[in-house]
């Protein structure tokens, strides 16, 4: 395993996606995310899997810790070398293909996450990035709030 | 890795025990497309306790069996979504219409029997 | 866990400035004297009347697997093992009700004797005894940074399952009566409480098998975009998990407000106040109890 923990997971068939969010969810409840968030995250992955088996076929997952700002966080990176996506912004448009539709899942992914973002062409193939940060317990916020010499 | 389908008078219940695959999935809803026509059942109840994640996938999967049973003249009930779960696919935007839920076994059956039971009043 | 320990762990207590025979040279030292140094140890330990809630004995055992694992930090390098050890010592003594400033001060003092008798070793030979101290101190205090962080951490880990308990024990939703809940809702609600909440009363739904829930937003200091989007998500979540909710307090004017800012007031079914709101629950539960108990008729066979 590479010195910042990155755990990665190839996408080749939907058998692959249960291990990558049952990954995720261990990662997050690792980090002492709550059992809401560690869903979210799990969901997330989920869906950003099986993204890239229905538009690409085939990809690559990976997950990794980070802490920043005296937070924990989840960092999900999910690459293909698939067809691209012609129009991102309609791709994260709210109803777009979520419920009867192709389903591609990003605007859900989008609502699960904190922060998302896709870089994509056409014939270039799809890198999306996203985190979800914990969030500060009592502990946390009251350290927060006393300033940094606490 | 199939899913157990049991029979409980007009009803049939079928109990996920944990994530299944895409073709777990298709067949769970084959088997029940197929039980419900032979055996004439009224409702389904499909025991979702065990899945820790609701996605899109398990969604529409649970929408097709329920429309597939509709046109067999049965109803569908989602029962055991997990707290979590719920928040998930809420946040997700994940609408399960027109599949109806209930907490628990129990209490499927009880909607199921109130449905019919309403149904014959109003016959009468 | 925390941040500072990730950068406490990277970096190796063998710095620069640390030359490894030296190191070798006094370690070994260190585990000549062992048995007259962990006895002035623990001497200076009572005299600064630290540990006072543990026995002389509790004491002098502790003192020893200290001793012991601090040289053989001293020696390895490594302060994994060490990290570990810490970790497990501070939940033991912990809960004996030993503080911070006291892990901390027994350790400098180790630290302090340690470095004295490095002093009685080598003052002969200035230059040798500068070099020994340029070795030892830097292992030493990333030592004392690591113990003192284990504990610190160790502390707070028992602080947050604490805090978990409480809130669990002190859950404001409550049963009235079978199959019913009430969450009432006071004071400034932001995304964080929300958020916990909501969990609360879906699990509480479970545990109690609620089929009606009352959400009282009366208290609720501002109601607004925020506010309403969580209600509104808390009333789909219960709706999944079988149940329905009902909200009361939400006045007409606000729930206009709401649907001017394009807020679901669909999803929300809403009577005035509290009483009317548990009125329509006991109607909502006889609906169902009263179908429930009707004898089938003939002709639903």
């Amino acid at each position: 395993m590479p010195e910042n923990g990155e755990v990665k997971f190839e996408i080749l068939s939907d058998e692959d996606v249960v291990p990558a969010r049952a990954e995720g969810r261990a990662l997050a409840t690792e980090l002492g995310f709550s059992r809401t968030d560690a869903t979210l995250i799990a969901t997330a992955i989920s869906e950003i899997a099986r993204n890239i088996l229905v538009h690409a076929g085939t990809g690559e997952l990976r997950l990794r810790p980070v802490f920043e700002d005296r937070r924990y966080g989840v960092v999900v990176v999910a690459r293909d070398s698939g067809p691209g996506i012609p129009d991102v912004q309609a791709a994260l448009r709210e109803g777009y293909g979520s419920k009867g539709g192709l389903g591609l899942g990003l605007p859900g992914a989008n609502r699960l996450m904190d922060e998302f973002e896709i870089d994509t062409a056409v014939g270039r193939g799809t890198t999306v990035n996203m985190t979800k940060w914990r969030a500060r317990d009592d502990l946390e916020r009251l350290r927060a709030k006393r300033g940094p010499a606490a | 890795m199939s899913v157990p389908i049991l029979k409980q008078g007009d009803y049939l219940i079928a109990t996920i025990q944990s994530a299944l695959s895409d073709s777990g999935v298709l067949e769970l809803r084959d088997d029940l497309a197929q039980r419900v026509g032979k055996l004439r059942s009224r409702g389904i109840i499909i025991d979702v306790a065990a899945l820790d994640v609701i996605d899109s996938f398990v969604a529409r999967s649970l929408r097709t069996i329920a429309l597939t049973a509709q046109l067999r003249g049965a109803r569908t009930v989602i029962v055991g979504i997990q707290p979590d779960v719920a928040v998930a696919m809420v946040q997700f935007q994940l609408d399960l219409a027109p599949l109806e839920t209930a907490l628990d076994l129990e209490e499927a059956l009880a909607l199921l029997d109130q449905s019919r039971r309403t149904a014959g009043a109003r016959e009468r | 866990m925390d941040g500072e320990t990730a950068q406490v762990a990277s970096a190796p207590l063998q710095a620069p400035e640390i030359d490894p025979s030296l190191l070798r040279e006094l370690v070994s030292h260190l585990r000549e004297e062992s048995a007259q140094l962990r006895e002035e140890w623990v001497k200076r330990i009572v005299d600064a009347r630290l540990l006072g809630v543990m026995s002389a004995d509790e004491v002098y055992s502790e003192a020893t697997a200290v001793y012991d694992n601090y040289v053989d930090a001293l020696e390895t390098g490594s302060v994994e093992s060490l990290q570990a050890y810490a970790r497990d010592l501070s939940e033991r003594i912990i809960q004996r009700g030993v503080e911070t400033h006291e892990v901390l001060g027994i350790v400098l003092l180790l630290r302090d004797v340690l470095a004295r008798s490095l002093f009685r070793r080598y003052q002969a030979e200035p230059d040798l005894l500068t070099r020994v101290l340029d070795s030892y101190e830097p292992a030493a205090n990333r030592i004392a940074v690591t113990v003192g962080v284990s504990f610190v951490e160790e502390r707070e880990r028992i602080i947050r399952e604490q805090q978990a308990a409480i809130r669990e024990l002190s859950t404001p939703v409550l049963q009235v009566r079978d199959r019913l809940l009430i969450l009432p809702i006071i004071g400034v609600l932001d995304t964080q409480r929300a958020r916990q909440l909501t969990e609360q009363l879906l699990s509480s739904i479970q545990a109690n098998r609620a089929k009606v829930v009352v959400i009282d937003i009366t208290g609720v200091v501002t109601i607004d975009l925020t506010v309403a989007n969580h209600l509104v998500q808390t009333v789909k979540a219960v709706r999944l998990m079988g149940a329905t909710a009902i909200i009361t307090g939400l006045s007409s004017s606000i729930a206009q407000t709401l649907v001017d800012l394009g807020v679901d007031v669909s999803m929300i079914r809403s009577v005035g106040d509290l009483q009317g709101g548990l009125e329509e629950a006991e109607r909502l539960l006889e609906e169902a109890a009263v179908v429930f108990d009707d004898p089938p008729g003939p002709a639903a066979a």
